[in-house]
């Protein structure tokens, strides 16, 4: 079992390679998982990053590297047989509502801890996948549920955003007086769950999203995470649409590895160093 | 209510720094949670990013951190210090520096921003060339707190660490500098966790500062052995997590009581938990606070410097070789 105190080495059991730019680590392990939650992953000698558990099974779990930064390019790399230090689970995860009637909403490797949550929740939800191109696409065999896609340059299915979808969805829901969404979760680019959050709000629909800070502890001390007044790694990650329009942070500021607050766009470019 | 340093406190708690203390809207919840005075975490003279992680490491009967003392650097946190301005709750600002130059040029900056104290932290572990130089020599210490005094209009804490060999001389060189208050104890070690299958300490940075229940004892011994040197008032801390712990710590000499690992395992409603129960002892036990500061040294009331002067200072032998 993973606790959340100091990391347990763990070898990489076993590595899918999903296309050039992702890959899913497996550990034979067990840990107390709920979709939305998050485990520290320490490379001895280099760094150690936040990353959500997007497999779970009692006995396995993975975690899915989309190969950007230097820790992320190094992680990708990582073979069966490799060491890695894990510590966890941080974080709340997704409250899940059982009903049919609720839209799931993922933006590129925000696929990752949406996965689980899809898994738990009723067959019939309403499922976009926005990604750059159809080469970004995850999971391509995972779901049995359908999956609408968009890409940015029109090469699977709608070109265009993820709440073009989403907007006519609620808007053909609203024009046949079918049940409207009782909750749409999110996990993607900060400005498209604030894109997805806006919509929804417009709409009176309740709305959950996943945040993304810098991190250290994991587990609410340190404060190198908080987004206004909140600790996303102790609060969140996963945020309800009441705590973020109390979030002036959200989708504007972030903080620095040195504290410094900067406008979103800064904070994500170093982040994808 | 309790007035510190003439400064209107809603509850005797404070928030350590280096805990939360990263913006004003952390800071006014911490406040809002029971936290009489909450302090930033901790403002150096230029940018630094701290060490990479891991950097802070829960061991269950405490923590390890080694997170090297990031900041933005005072003159580059305009947006923190306006959002600031306007707050509604008292405000220490820890500032740190690597020579006394660096800690007065910070000082006389942060001064102006108008915290209710300023507290210099002269005990961080965590970098090879910050702070605890200065909090186990006390010639250092005199000389940076005289130096910072004299360019700030707010009251001035020291805080010390537990790696002083003597820490009640180093409070007294504080006191004789002009502090208005100590503030112990920072981080106690520094220790090391060695993965044992990895073959490397956890830490980025190897070693790290320890927090926590795992410290409480060495503390409670450095308010008590701070308490008899000095006449100024202690904020204390170190593994303080529960009502008990409070009265403890009270009872050794201080005047207030800081927590920060706590909020790992209570969360940030910790503050309003240990008051309650604070006050739930003191009803139960018919006393007041101010009757239990102090109260645990033999023979003076503890509350009375001039009682405290008559027990001498060092009627209880430092332990050999400080912490351990």
């Amino acid at each position: 079992m993973i606790f959340d105190q100091k990391p347990k080495m763990l070898f990489v059991a076993e590595k899918t390679v999903h296309n050039p730019y992702f890959s899913t680590l497996f550990f034979n392990a067990a840990i107390d998982f709920h979709p939305g939650r998050f485990i520290m992953v320490w490379i001895p000698g280099m760094d150690e990053k936040p990353y959500t558990i997007s497999f779970h099974t009692p006995a396995r779990f993975g975690i899915t590297i989309e190969a950007k930064g230097r820790f992320s390019r190094r992680a990708a790399a990582l073979s069966p047989g490799d060491w890695v230090g894990i510590r966890g689970p941080f974080g709340n995860g997704f409250d899940i509502i059982p009903s049919p009637d609720v839209a799931v909403v993922a933006g590129g490797c925000g696929m990752a801890p949406l996965a689980p949550l899809v898994e738990r929740l009723d067959p019939n939800l309403y499922f976009v996948h926005g990604a750059r191109t159809k080469d970004f696409i995850l999971y391509s065999q995972r779901f049995a549920v359908k999956r609408h896609f968009t890409t940015d340059d029109g090469s699977l299915e709608h070109r265009g955003f993820v709440t073009d979808l989403l907007a006519a969805e609620i808007r053909r829901r609203k024009d046949q007086a079918q049940p409207q969404f009782d909750m749409v979760y999110a996990c993607g680019p900060e400005m498209m769950m604030h894109a997805v959050f806006t919509l929804c709000q417009a709409h009176g629909i309740p709305c959950q999203v996943s945040l993304e800070r810098y991190m250290r502890c994991g587990f609410g001390v340190c404060g190198a995470c908080v987004c206004s007044d909140r600790v996303v790694c102790t609060d969140g990650p996963v945020f309800h649409s009441d705590q973020l329009q109390k979030m002036t942070d959200f989708n504007r500021t972030a903080l620095l590895k040195s504290g410094q607050p900067v406008a979103l766009s800064e904070y994500v470019s170093w982040r994808c160093q | 209510m309790v007035t510190f340093l003439g400064i209107e406190l809603k509850t005797p708690l404070v928030l350590a720094s280096g805990i939360l203390g990263n913006n004003a809207g952390i800071l006014s919840r911490v406040h809002g949670a029971g936290c009489g005075l909450v302090t930033m975490k901790s403002i150096g003279p230029a940018r630094r990013d701290g060490h990479n992680n891991p950097t802070v490491i829960d061991l269950g009967c405490g923590m390890i951190n080694a997170v090297g003392l990031p900041t933005p650097g005072y003159n580059n946190m305009d947006a923190e210090w306006q959002a600031l301005s306007d707050r509604d709750f008292p405000l220490n600002a820890s500032i740190y520096g690597g020579s006394v130059t660096e800690f007065v040029e910070v000082a006389r900056f942060v001064s102006d921003q108008g915290p209710d104290c300023i507290e210099i932290n002269i005990s961080c572990p965590n970098s090879d060339h910050h702070g605890m130089l200065f909090g186990v020599d006390e010639k250092a210490a005199h000389a940076v707190t005289a130096a910072v005094k004299r360019v700030i209009d707010v009251p001035l804490i020291a805080k010390l660490t537990p790696a002083a060999p003597d820490i009640g001389r180093i409070a007294k060189a504080c006191e004789d500098a002009g502090a208005d208050a100590i503030c112990a104890i920072n981080t106690a070690g520094p220790g090391m966790v060695i993965d044992i299958e990895a073959k490397m300490p956890v830490l980025a940075f190897k070693k790290g500062g320890l927090s926590g229940p795992m410290i409480k004892p060495i503390a409670v011994r450095c308010v008590y052995d701070i308490f008899r040197a000095v006449s100024i008032p202690i904020i204390g801390l170190g593994g303080v997590t529960t009502g008990e712990d409070a009265v403890e710590m009270l009872m050794a000499g201080a005047t207030l009581v800081g927590m920060g690992s706590a909020v790992r395992y209570r969360g940030i409603q910790v503050f309003d938990m240990v008051n309650q129960e604070l006050n739930d002892w003191l009803a139960a036990h018919h006393t007041t606070l101010d009757n239990i500061i102090g109260a645990a040294h033999p023979g003076d009331s503890g509350a009375d410097p001039e009682n405290k002067k008559q027990a001498g200072p060092d009627t209880i032998p430092a332990p050999p070789g400080g912490t351990p």
